[in-house]
């Protein structure tokens, strides 16, 4: 058994470590606040966007634009992975990757050419050590205070690359965030744009809309729907950079939750072996004051 | 009754700048500015980098400046969708003028590589910005 001394100071080792467990979470806490925050800023926004969107693409009549095309043979697709900067929040990470790998190596057994666009270090270091090509990266983005210009300047990459043939296809790859308790990684196309997203009217909105007269528009439907196409990326973008933050500290709320909550039991068996080892001690040094005392007196 | 006021929401994908009941609304459509009171019929239309003047009930008059949108008008309510949008007391005048010289000090290098289109639209911005913190209300 380890001497009183060592477990002593595993138990104030333990302590410390609960500090710190505790204090991360609570940053934590205070972090998917502000995340929360903002995905409630941005919600507005998205919504009527995609709402004059749908009304725009009904009246557009023939859409050409080329974003909506799909590229005859798809020999290089594009994978934007969104990960958090740091660790320390469970197997966040680890499922996006896995659901990445998963992505990639089912293209790559096709002989797809795989690029990606990481953010955060945790995803690019894992692309680092699988040798795949990475086009662009970006730090300290994820989980912080970022602005809107952070999407659209990707998008606008991206929008360009698809253009100009060098991308086939653009995928993008982050956690939902479904619950605190739950973020699920999920995979979705984002070149060419496979259908316009109609928002969910419900039953009153819906006859509200039927009953609205025809916009005018300015310029023509198809020239504005042109224009609002390459925002919608950027708009996903956006919305997923919202989505991964949120669910990063969500998800190292819940790690440093179980921590503390572990460090609690390893303090609590400690203390009992302590306990044990100090009892023990004392019965020892009285038999040998009893026993002492016996060889005297014989 | 017809209605003597509109509703105007600015809204950028941070948060709401703007949501008021107001009397009249301007804003710089790509095809010209226009001006859109109580019970204009529906309208669509994209903005281009400038201002969006309004009259409050109280009739001040308001500016906000947009780095370019859309803008979707009803009978009851005008939204306008801008990537930033920031109220006149809320410009920050000398980042704006830093930005300015920034983008002519880009536009005027004879450099490869450097994105005129870019800085061209980072001056529009910047000027418009300049612009409007010199209005005298």
């Amino acid at each position: 058994m380890a001497s009183l001394k060592e477990i002593k100071s595993k138990i104030s080792g333990v302590k410390k470590t609960k500090q710190i467990t505790r204090a991360m979470n609570m940053v934590a806490a205070s972090k998917l606040r502000g995340a929360q925050q903002a995905m409630d800023g941005f919600r507005p926004y998205a919504e009527k966007f995609s709402e004059v969107l749908g009304n725009i693409a009904d009246k557009a009549a023939d859409v050409t634009s080329p974003l909506l095309i799909p590229k005859v043979e798809t020999k290089n697709v594009h994978v934007i992975m969104l990960t958090s900067d740091r660790g320390l929040c469970g197997g966040f990470n680890t499922n996006i990757m896995e659901k990445a790998e998963e992505f990639i190596e089912n293209l790559q057994s096709r002989e797809i050419t795989v690029s990606l666009t990481n953010f955060g270090k945790k995803g690019r270091n894992w692309a680092r050590k699988e040798k795949l090509t990475i086009d662009g990266e970006y730090l300290d983005v994820v989980g912080g205070k970022f602005a809107f210009n952070i999407a659209s300047s990707v998008g606008q990459k991206l929008i360009e690359g698809f253009l100009f043939g060098d991308y086939d296809e653009v995928h993008i790859v982050y956690p939902e965030f479904r619950s605190m308790a739950n973020q699920i990684p999920v995979i979705k196309q984002l070149l060419p744009i496979v259908s316009i997203e109609k928002p969910e009217e419900s039953e009153t909105e819906a006859a509200e809309s039927r009953y609205m007269p025809e916009h005018i528009c300015e310029p023509s439907a198809d020239a504005l729907l042109n224009i609002m196409l390459p925002k919608s990326i950027y708009i996903q973008i956006y919305h997923a950079l919202l989505e991964t933050s949120t669910s990063e500290h969500a998800a190292r709320m819940r790690a440093m939750d179980n921590a503390t909550k572990a460090c609690d039991d390893m303090i609590e068996s400690l203390t009992l072996t302590f306990n044990k080892a100090r009892q023990q001690t004392i019965t020892m040094e009285l038999m040998d004051i009893v026993g002492g005392a016996e060889a005297l007196r014989g | 009754m017809a209605q003597q006021t509109i509703r105007l929401e600015i809204v950028t994908p941070e948060k709401y700048v703007v949501k008021q009941d107001v009397k009249i609304v301007m804003a710089p459509g790509t095809e010209g500015e226009f001006g859109i009171l109580p019970n204009h019929t529906p309208f669509l239309s994209s903005l281009e980098t400038g201002t969006v003047h309004f009259r409050d009930l109280q009739d001040k008059e308001h500016f906000v400046f947009i780095s370019g949108g859309f803008s979707e008008a009803l009978p009851d309510r005008v939204t306008i969708l801008a990537e930033t949008a920031e109220i006149r007391e809320k410009i920050d005048v000398d980042r704006a003028r830093a930005a300015y010289e920034r983008a002519q000090k880009r536009l005027s290098s004879s450099e490869e590589g450097v994105d005129k289109d870019r800085a061209r639209r980072a001056m529009d911005r910047a000027m418009a910005r300049i612009k409007l913190f010199g209005i005298k209300e």
